[in-house]
């Protein structure tokens, strides 16, 4: 897929004709202005666009993208984006999808196409919470949390979503905060721009069923101190005067406050997100409140080869050496005999 | 190579190869079906294996069985009982002593029939005798020995020489029926191109037993069966998985579409898969799948945006992909499923064969979910109904299940090969983009179909999905709307009635007696029915290949009928689908559910019994 400045678009552009019918201050809003407003910067044209969805509150927004779109079933939509990308590498192939859809329902799913490296953009929104049921618990709760189908707490072990999709073989993730628009929209063109599949988890807000679940993290007041929003190159810093950040101590991240212990700037790590080695990404995407801030940003966004490529080249390879160019080849081939 | 003096013609022959799964048996019995059918003779074949890669060594349950059926006219079964019966061990007598003819022919290989080997198969003594096989021609050789002394000289490890015994007894087949050895000399030449010394223990083997069977005169006389009067053509030998594939291809190459496949790896299905993986040469993007989910969810993506797509399958698979087929369903998208039957429920019998999946393939859905269903009848005409399973697909914009089972599969005969030329060409009903605001639902005025908007496409930009929808794509839970949809869905599929062929009646358009089969069945019911009339019986026969929707003469081809016997491998779906979709006829019923294919015996036995019955 080429990406040109020529196309002027704008987000407005990408809006259907469809009523939004989220729920009033509904963190999905704000991701769709996100994305809407990424994709008037990519510079490819709007039929170039695919939105594949699945099931649940956010596999609504391929209704409301101007583009073409495809809401599937619960938890296919990793596997039928691959199946858009495959077919036809040019698209530009978006998953809109949740931590319910992508991890449990579809976690099979989820895992592989990350794995196969296909090209296409998941944009996986993490409330924490099952919406569209109308609130019960899913994959990332916190242990404990009490909802319809835990009126005792979860007894389960929630899934870090960076986590797994390092260890799915992820070559590309991010997080980001679905308030935070201008951030989102950079992260989103991060995310088209890499060649491979690229998961950004949104933190989002469920305003019905999970109100708040990221605000001791996210809240105005606290969010500079509990996020470090991470930038290719320079250091980790983070806090209210940008006086903290992260150093590596033994085999674990810690953080240090910049002028005490004499600890100085120097000292703090420098993120590099193109690391293949996957070590200090990997504890990135792991950091919780209150031991660590939550990492937002593009944690790893390392190039590899991608399986759309790969098939078509294949291919193309193939067909260098094989005598067999069409179908009447094909028939005629090997052991046939003729009867006179 | 010296010809036997004694020969003596015969029509039709049943050659039944037998010993454990890993003795070769399926590789002797195909060499020796391509050498039959390169010869001129028609012929059918049946592999008959254990669902385990490697059973227990000796045992009944171990036993692999390849049977194939020669003749010098038209051959349409693999032939219910054997005239020579090849058996690498007292397993394989165990296994197959009721189905050799009586007075049939027995080569079997003396050194495994050990007292151990004898015990493991059930056996006290001797088989032979406990078999009450002693007026049977019975060729007792010492196989392994002679295999031994005769690569001697190789400096071969003992398990390499051991592991061509299956071509010594392939060999003394080969001088019982007349043969020449070229093509599977040929066969060893290109297969162990690589290893010459391999290539070589094959042929000297494969002589050995030729020259043994001719030194002891192993049958005399020697049999022939001359060539086939056939059609004057190029022809191949083909198995209904591979032509099912190619018919896929040739669908593609007329479609002027890529083929995808998304499937994932099922006994007996994953030959199609294997097939087209291997087609990289005609652009196929063939997916394995991690699931058979995402088999049929990246095809349907794969349709989505524009490809000729297609997942196979076989019963398990097909029930985990019903709610994907339901979504094809609803968005109205082409795609084509191929369902292997195998026997059921559950993983049921891996590798056999059973017509079980029809009510699955049919009504296996949530909510009103009509798709097209049409089956195979015999390995090579799967090419044909794959080809017409995507022609349906595409120019209906509907999912199309197509029904083969592990019988069809596995088995081959061999195949005029059409030319691309002779076969219609596919137009997809794409969107123009002329034509705006494209609305994905609106639809042909006689098809009832929708049109194709392909992505990428300048103002054909749409949404569609598994939620209730308007014309225009709008998302709708009315309740008129809804009604009106699910009848605009279903009566699509009706009309694709109108592009269908009428059903064809084999023997007389009116008679007593009038045998219904359905797909894979065709090849003994054929049989059957000829005998039957050549007998005097008043019987013919119909065949359906167009299950949903019926052809439109169904019912008055019955009606010329006094009785009509519905003939499947299970306990009567068929049957009762058309007792729902034609009622007023008495619908009588012969089933199987053993796993096997029928036989020409049992069905003649049970048509005279209801001809007679008042």
């Amino acid at each position: 897929m080429e990406v040109s400045q020529a196309n002027q678009i704008s987000p407005k552009d990408f809006k259907s004709d469809q009523e939004v019918r989220w729920c009033p201050g509904c963190g999905d809003h704000a991701v769709l202005n996100s994305v809407q407003k990424a994709l008037s910067e990519l510079g490819i044209p709007r039929e170039k666009f695919a939105f594949i969805s699945g099931i649940g509150c956010s596999s609504r927004f391929p209704y409301y993208m101007n583009t073409y779109g495809f809401h599937g079933i619960h938890g296919r939509a990793s596997a039928i984006a691959s199946g858009v990308k495959i077919a036809n590498p040019e698209l530009s192939v978006w998953q809109i999808t949740g931590d319910g859809d992508a991890l449990a329902i579809g976690g099979n799913h989820f895992i592989h196409v990350v794995r196969r490296n296909i090209d296409i953009n998941i944009i996986l929104f993490n409330n924490e919470i099952y919406g569209l049921t109308k609130g019960q618990y899913s994959p990332t709760s916190e242990r404990g949390l009490v909802t319809k189908t835990s009126p005792f707490g979860t007894i389960e072990e929630p899934f870090s979503v960076g986590e797994l999709v390092i260890g799915a073989k992820g070559r590309f993730f991010a997080r980001t905060l679905d308030s935070n628009v201008s951030l989102s929209t950079q992260i989103y063109i991060e995310a088209a721009k890499h060649k491979g599949t690229s998961v950004v988890e949104v933190l989002q807000n469920c305003v019905i069923f999970n109100d708040g679940i990221h605000e001791t993290v996210t809240g105005k007041e606290v969010r500079d101190d509990r996020t470090l929003i991470l930038k290719q190159g320079e250091r980790m810093t983070f806090g209210k005067g940008n006086d903290k950040g992260l150093i590596l101590e033994g085999l674990k991240l810690k953080v240090v406050k910049i002028g005490e212990n004499g600890i100085n700037e120097k000292d703090i790590l420098i993120h590099d997100a193109t690391e293949p080695n996957p070590g200090i990404q990997y504890m990135l995407a792991n950091m919780r409140y209150p031991e660590y801030p939550v990492a937002l940003g593009v944690i790893r966004s390392v190039p590899g080869p991608t399986y759309e490529k790969d098939i078509e080249n294949q291919i193309a390879e193939i067909r260098k050496t094989s005598k067999i160019k069409n179908m009447d080849d094909l028939l005629k081939s090997g052991s046939a005999w003729k009867v006179d | 190579m010296a010809k036997n003096s004694k020969i003596i013609e015969r029509e039709e022959v049943v050659i039944r190869f037998s010993g454990d799964s890993g003795d070769g048996m399926q590789l002797s019995g195909t060499l020796f079906s391509d050498t039959a059918a390169l010869y001129g003779n028609d012929i059918s074949t049946f592999p008959d294996y254990p669902a385990e890669i490697r059973a227990p060594q000796g045992t009944v349950g171990g036993v692999s069985g390849f049977q194939v059926h020669l003749g010098h006219s038209e051959v349409n079964t693999p032939g219910d009982f054997a005239d020579v019966l090849v058996a690498m061990n007292p397993a394989a007598i165990k296994a197959n002593a009721k189905w050799i003819k009586p007075g049939g022919t027995i080569i079997y290989d003396k050194d495994n029939f050990t007292e151990k080997n004898i015990e493991k198969a059930g056996y006290v003594k001797d088989p032979v005798i406990e078999e009450n096989l002693d007026s049977y021609s019975i060729i007792a050789t010492p196989i392994s020995s002679l295999v031994k002394e005769a690569l001697k000289d190789f400096g071969l490890d003992p398990k390499t020489v051991l592991r061509t015994k299956n071509m010594f007894a392939l060999g003394m087949v080969y001088w019982l029926f007349d043969r020449k050895l070229k093509y599977t000399e040929q066969f060893f030449e290109k297969k162990f191109a690589k290893k010459p010394e391999i290539a070589e223990a094959n042929k000297v083997v494969l002589r050995a037993g030729y020259y043994y069977a001719e030194t002891i005169e192993a049958l005399t006389p020697v049999i022939k069966i001359s060539p086939a009067p056939i059609a004057k053509g190029t022809y191949r030998n083909i198995c209904g998985n591979a032509a099912t594939a190619w018919g896929l291809l040739a669908a593609a190459e007329k479609a002027h579409l890529k083929l995808f496949i998304g499937s994932y790896p099922i006994t007996p299905a994953t030959g199609i898969l294997e097939e087209l993986a291997a087609r990289k040469d005609l652009g196929v993007k063939s997916f394995q799948a991690e699931d058979e989910i995402a088999g049929i969810c990246t095809a349907l993506g794969a349709s989505f945006a524009g490809c000729l797509a297609v997942t196979s399958t076989s019963g398990p698979g097909l029930a985990l992909k019903s709610e994907a087929i339901g979504l094809a369903v609803m968005t109205e998208l082409p795609i084509v499923i191929i369902d292997v039957q195998r026997g059921g429920p559950s993983t049921g019998l891996p590798t056999k064969t059973e017509q079980a999946d029809l009510m699955q393939a049919l009504y296996g859905r949530n909510g009103e979910s009509p798709a097209v269903v049409i089956a195979a009848s015999t390995p090579s005409d799967c090419f044909d109904f794959a080809f017409k399973a995507a022609q349906i697909a595409i120019e209906h914009m509907t999912p199309v299940l197509l029904m083969t089972d592990s019988y069809l599969a596995n088995g081959s005969e061999p195949w005029k090969i059409p030319a691309m030329s002779e076969l219609p060409e596919i137009v997809p009903p794409f969107a123009d983009r002329n034509e705006l605001p494209f609305l994905p639902y609106k639809r042909d005025k006689e098809k009832l179909s929708r049109k194709w908007a392909i992505p990428g496409t300048q103002g054909l930009e749409h949404r569609i999905g598994g939620l209730e929808k308007t014309v225009k794509g709008t998302v709708s839970y009315t309740a008129d709307n809804h009604e009106l949809m699910v009848k605009l869905r279903a009566e699509k599929i009706e009309r694709v009635a109108d592009t269908i062929p009428d059903l064809t009646v084999y023997g007389p358009e009116s008679n007593d007696l009038l045998v219904v089969g359905w797909g894979g069945s065709y090849g003994y019911l054929i049989t059957a029915v000829r005998e039957l009339h050549s007998e005097g019986y008043n019987v013919s026969l119909v065949n359906f290949n167009y299950i949903n929707p019926l052809p439109k003469n169904t019912s008055e081809t019955f009606s010329s009928f006094k009785k009509i016997v519905v003939c499947e491998l299970n306990s009567g779906q068929f049957a009762n689908y058309l007792r729902m979709k034609h009622q007023g006829f008495k619908y009588e019923q012969i089933n199987k559910i053993q796993g096997l294919p029928f036989t020409v015996k049992e069905i003649k036995e049970q048509c005279i019994k209801i001809l007679e019955d008042k």
